[in-house]
């Protein structure tokens, strides 16, 4: 079942001006995220993705379409019944936005304040929390006391003081290093597998993408543009902006310059030879190379895995006679797809 | 110098008034410049309660109150503060009008504190379900307590200078004490002794602000 279900959502900000048009951010967009999935969101700066986000808890209102949390539409909802609504939903932030005047366990227990909790309540559930996410230590320090990762570490604490069924992470690792991102990566593994949390993640960085989404949605300008399983968009993007979005991560086809740089540095034929999940196996692929006698090397590209399955392309420079080539290559043609690039 | 002390009674009854007027008008004029900046800045463009009429009101009413030089507001006001106060001189009177003046002066300040709380962290209580009573109290003010509280100090100040030119209009303290026997008596030593009070009293209350201040910020 879908814990999130957007149908035809769009957001349009009035015009600033009298006769000026309004400002599309949303546009049209249906979205189905289903019960424990890990559901990742990427597109460049503006593409809409932070704002779409921000309708699933009526931070921002949609102008048009439906969006169902939980079995409930909340678009259809005033403000102050949207409040119960927003406790069933976590949220962190790019900037942490924790409360500098309060101290971390002040902070993880604002959320059960506002929903009512008893005081002795609140202290277990805070030491839990805080237990969780491993700073257990810093209760009593300020955030600015606090390193990025530990800060977004305390915010996801907060956010799920209430225990939501529902995670949402804006840009949640934008701001750290490489190393603390994935410490807090980590992090919100374990929130989705030990708690079940639903989790839906916004970012620009596909690597967050390939480290912990089961599914991706690529926006651009306002819509979505492609989406599915991680694994299918990861090996075989379709959109131009998807294929892009791939290319930050994955070493795939060499372009038209790096071919040239190739050409000069190999005298042979160049093939790329595309490897997907365990229908390829390459010792198969090289197999036949080395028995006709082809001398091959790799010269660009790179195997990638997304949850234990394997893909990518290699670029192999070939050399042997042309005729003993041509006959293996149809060969392995029956095996996977092959690029020859002259 | 035999004058200052033969008129020393006269000067600690000016002091006690001075420090009355001005805890009098700092708790009404900050609590008017609390409600009315936290107005401004709730219903201003994109805030939690934004209400474009209502902030278009309030944003004309502190612009047009805030430029009157305090001299002549004093005698503008006198009117409404004859309605309110059931005189247009005295103490009361004073206190009325130092209060009105300093609540518009006041919400500016307050307005741009809580500017500078992060507007994230709003969206932070509004995402778990915090009403907007909630934030302001829970968020808004502890957020920005160390820059009202320098505000507050600051206004304190501007505070002193009122209530001293109230003095024109039949208000007790130092400054009439200043014109009245220092100035009018020609008798500078009189008029210095109001002004030392009066810097050793700023001193100190800058200074406690400023603790109180760092605390709030912990630095």
């Amino acid at each position: 079942m879908a814990v999130v279900s957007l149908r035809n959502v769009g957001k349009v900000y009035p015009p600033t001006t009298k006769d000026g048009a309004g400002v599309t951010a949303i546009d049209d967009v249906s979205l189905d995220v289903e019960a424990g999935d890990i559901y990742g969101i990427i597109g460049y700066s503006g593409a809409g993705k932070s704002t779409l986000v921000r309708l699933v808890n009526a931070l921002e209102r949609s102008t048009s379409g439906e969006i169902w949390v939980n079995g409930q539409n909340i678009a259809a909802l005033r403000e102050r019944e949207l409040r119960r609504v927003r406790l069933g939903i976590g949220m962190i932030f790019q900037q942490f936005n924790l409360l500098g005047s309060r101290t971390v366990s002040r902070n993880v227990a604002y959320p059960l304040e506002v929903a009512g909790y008893p005081k002795e309540q609140r202290a277990a559930r805070v030491a839990e929390l805080l237990d969780f996410v491993g700073l257990a230590d810093k209760a009593g320090s300020f955030p600015d006391q606090l390193s990025g990762g530990q800060k977004q570490r305390v915010g996801i604490a907060r956010a799920l003081a209430t225990q939501p069924s529902i995670l949402l992470a804006d840009e949640a690792t934008s701001a750290l290093d490489p190393e603390t991102t994935h410490e807090v990566l980590a992090l919100l593994k374990r929130v989705n597998a030990e708690f079940g949390v639903t989790i839906i993640v916004i970012t620009h960085e596909m690597d967050v993408i390939q480290t912990i989404a089961t599914k991706v949605a690529v926006m651009d300008h306002g819509r979505v543009i492609e989406r599915g399983p991680v694994f299918d968009v990861f090996s075989n993007p379709q959109a131009a902006a998807s294929a892009r979005f791939v290319a930050t991560v994955v070493k795939g086809v060499p372009s038209v310059a790096e071919l040239a740089v190739l050409r000069e540095r190999h005298a042979g034929r160049i093939v790329t030879l595309a490897f997907r999940d365990s229908a390829v196996d390459q010792g198969a692929v090289f197999g036949e190379l080395a028995r006709a006698g082809i001398a091959f090397e790799v010269v660009y590209g790179g195997i990638n895995e997304i949850q234990g399955r394997p893909f990518g392309h290699l670029t192999l420079a070939l050399t042997a006679a042309d005729r003993v080539i041509d006959t293996v290559l149809a060969h392995i043609r029956t095996l996977t797809t092959v690029t020859e690039v002259r | 110098m035999d004058a200052l002390i033969d008129l020393l009674p006269e000067l600690w009854t000016a002091t006690y008034e001075t420090l009355y007027i001005v805890a009098m008008t700092l708790f009404f004029g900050g609590l008017g410049g609390l409600l009315v900046g936290l107005g401004l800045y709730l219903t201003r463009a994109g805030s939690i309660l934004e209400n474009k009429p209502l902030f278009f009101v309030l944003n004309l009413l502190v612009n047009f109150i805030r430029p009157i030089p305090f001299i002549i507001f004093l005698a503008a006001a006198q009117p409404l503060a004859r309605i309110v106060t059931g005189s247009g001189i005295g103490n009361n009177a004073i206190i009325f009008t130092i209060a009105l003046a300093a609540s518009f002066a006041m919400a500016r300040i307050v307005e741009q504190n809580l500017l500078t709380v992060t507007p994230g962290v709003i969206d932070a209580a509004r995402s778990v379900g915090a009403g907007p009573i909630r934030i302001i109290f829970t968020v808004l003010l502890p957020e920005a307590l160390g820059p009202l509280i320098l505000g507050y100090t600051f206004i304190f100040v501007a505070l002193v200078d009122m209530s001293a030119v109230a003095g024109y209009v039949g208000g007790g303290g130092l400054g009439n004490f200043a014109l009245l026997y220092g100035y009018r008596q020609f008798n500078p030593v009189v008029t210095w002794a109001a002004v030392l009070l009066i810097i050793v009293f700023v001193q100190f209350v800058q200074f406690f602000g400023n603790y109180l201040a760092r605390k709030a910020l912990r630095r």
